[in-house]
Parts: C-alpha cells; structure tokens; sequence
C-alpha cells in the first residue's frame, strides 16, 4: 500500500506528503515517543494523535515512512513547516486509532 | 578515512531544536555511505540521549567521532546527575515531570533504547555535577 492509498481509505487530508507513491511497509501505533523510536519499525505507517513538534524528529530518526495523526488532531502550522523542510510526509484523518487500523485490515 | 570530530552545544528545555544534533549526526552518516540500519541504530541511541540532556539536564554538549569502522558519541552535561544509574535503566523509570510527559516523553524508555540499539552504552553520573553518557555503535 502506497501513502497515496492509505489517505484514500482513512479519508485523509495530506498536511504534507513528499513522497506519495512511497510503500508503507508496516504500521505501529503509539503515543509515547520512546517507545515509538524503540519499536516502530524503519518504513512504517505510524498512528499517534501526539502533534507537537517533537514527532518530526521521531520520524526522520526512526526512518518511519509517513505518520497518520488521527482523532482529527489539529496540527499545527511550525510542526507542518518542520515535515516540509525535512521531508517528512504526514496526513491526519478523523477516524481513532483503532478506526483506522481496522479499515487498513478490511483492505 | 581520517576519523571525523563533530561537536553540538544541545540547548536545554528548547523541545523545538531537540533532535537537530542528532539529524546532524544522522545526515553525516548517510552523506558517508554508512548502511542505513547502523545509521538508524546510532540515531535512535543519540537521539534518546540528546533528549534527556533537554529533559532532565539544562542541555548539554554532544561530541561525535566517526571513524571506519564505529561512532562513538559522547553526550556530555552538567546537571543535576542520576542518583541511582541501575534504577534509572530500568524500563519504565523515569523522574519527567506532568509537562514533559505531556508532550510525550517521560515513558522512562531512553535508557533502554540506548542500550538496546548502541553496542556500548557506559553512563557516567555524579550527583549535583552531571552525567556523561558514551555510545558505541560499530557498523556491520
Ligand atoms: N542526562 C541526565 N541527567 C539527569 N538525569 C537523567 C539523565 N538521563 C536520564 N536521567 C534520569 O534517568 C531517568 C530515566 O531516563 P530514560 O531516558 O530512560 O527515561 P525518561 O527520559 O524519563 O523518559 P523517556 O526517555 O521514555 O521519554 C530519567 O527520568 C531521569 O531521572
Ligand atoms: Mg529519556
């Protein structure tokens, strides 16, 4: 599944997406940042409804491939600025963490 | 290839700037041609030290040798130093105060991380004179 894909089924809005035919390879979901960097893996989807600026730096660091903000989560203006400038795609979408990954698996 | 110095002042409490050492760091070694995975292991271990130095320790100084075949990273401050060094690797343990935690850190999982992805991780910590934490990870 490419990011272009997955912000079509969660009904996504693209808040900056580089690389919109990029294959996400897995997913982790998670809020707490140490835990993200430990065990997300490297070109993952990641479900967070965390949007301060700090997870810019997770992203680049632990190679994940696009992050889904959901819950509808405003994201600020500095944290999207930060993503363009370093590359990093981000979407965000209305449906929970648990909505989301659930309309992955029902394909 | 001569050994490469690099040296960041980290800021302390600045949660914007947080990481950029290390997103120095990272970009060195993937300009070097490093394999991405040894690249991903030294990240998440500097970056797990650079925040706690935000965190917990006023900032601080990061020095960063690459050499061939290893990077050693030097994280270097002069804060309040952990008491108790094998409480402070427990998973889990952690002294963040509620604003820290809100922006999610404060899992207690930086210690761990660090010794999970590093080869070598040696801490070094005085109380009321600061922690000195080393990293190294050899590449494969
Ligand atoms: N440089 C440091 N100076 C002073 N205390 C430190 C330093 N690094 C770690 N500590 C202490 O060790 C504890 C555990 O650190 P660790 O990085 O594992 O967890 P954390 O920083 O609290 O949370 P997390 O890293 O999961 O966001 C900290 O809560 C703090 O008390
Ligand atoms: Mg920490």
């Amino acid at each position: 599944m490419t990011i272009k894909d997955l912000t079509n089924l969660l009904q996504g809005k693209e808040l900056y997406v580089e690389e919109p035919d990029r294959t996400i390879e897995s997913g982790y979901a998670g809020d707490l940042l140490s835990f993200v960097m430990g065990r997300a893996p490297s070109g993952c989807a990641w479900f967070t409804v965390m949007t301060n600026i700090n997870i810019c730096a997770v992203a680049v660091l632990a190679d994940i491939a696009v992050i889904v903000v959901c819950e509808g989560c405003e994201v600020d203006e500095n944290v999207i600025a930060k993503a363009r400038q370093q590359g990093i795609n981000i979407i965000s979408t209305e449906l929970d963490i648990f909505g989301a990954i659930k309309k992955i698996d029902a394909g | 290839m001569d050994a490469i110095h690099l040296e960041y002042d980290v800021d302390g409490k600045n949660f914007v700037s947080a990481g950029s050492a290390t997103e120095s760091v990272k970009a060195q070694l993937k300009g070097l041609g490093i394999n991405p995975a040894d690249v991903r292991r030294v990240a998440i271990a500097m970056y797990e030290g650079e925040i706690n130095m935000v965190i917990h320790a006023n900032g601080g100084k990061a020095m960063v040798d690459i050499f061939m075949d290893k990077v050693i990273v030097k994280l270097i401050d002069t804060g309040k130093g952990i008491p108790d060094i094998e409480q402070a690797m427990k998973p889990g343990f952690s002294t963040a105060d509620e604003d820290v935690r809100n922006l999610g850190f404060g899992a207690g999982m930086g210690l761990p991380n660090m010794k999970k992805y590093a080869d070598e991780c040696i801490i070094e910590s005085e109380v009321g004179k600061g922690t000195t934490v080393t990293l190294i990870t050899n590449f494969s």
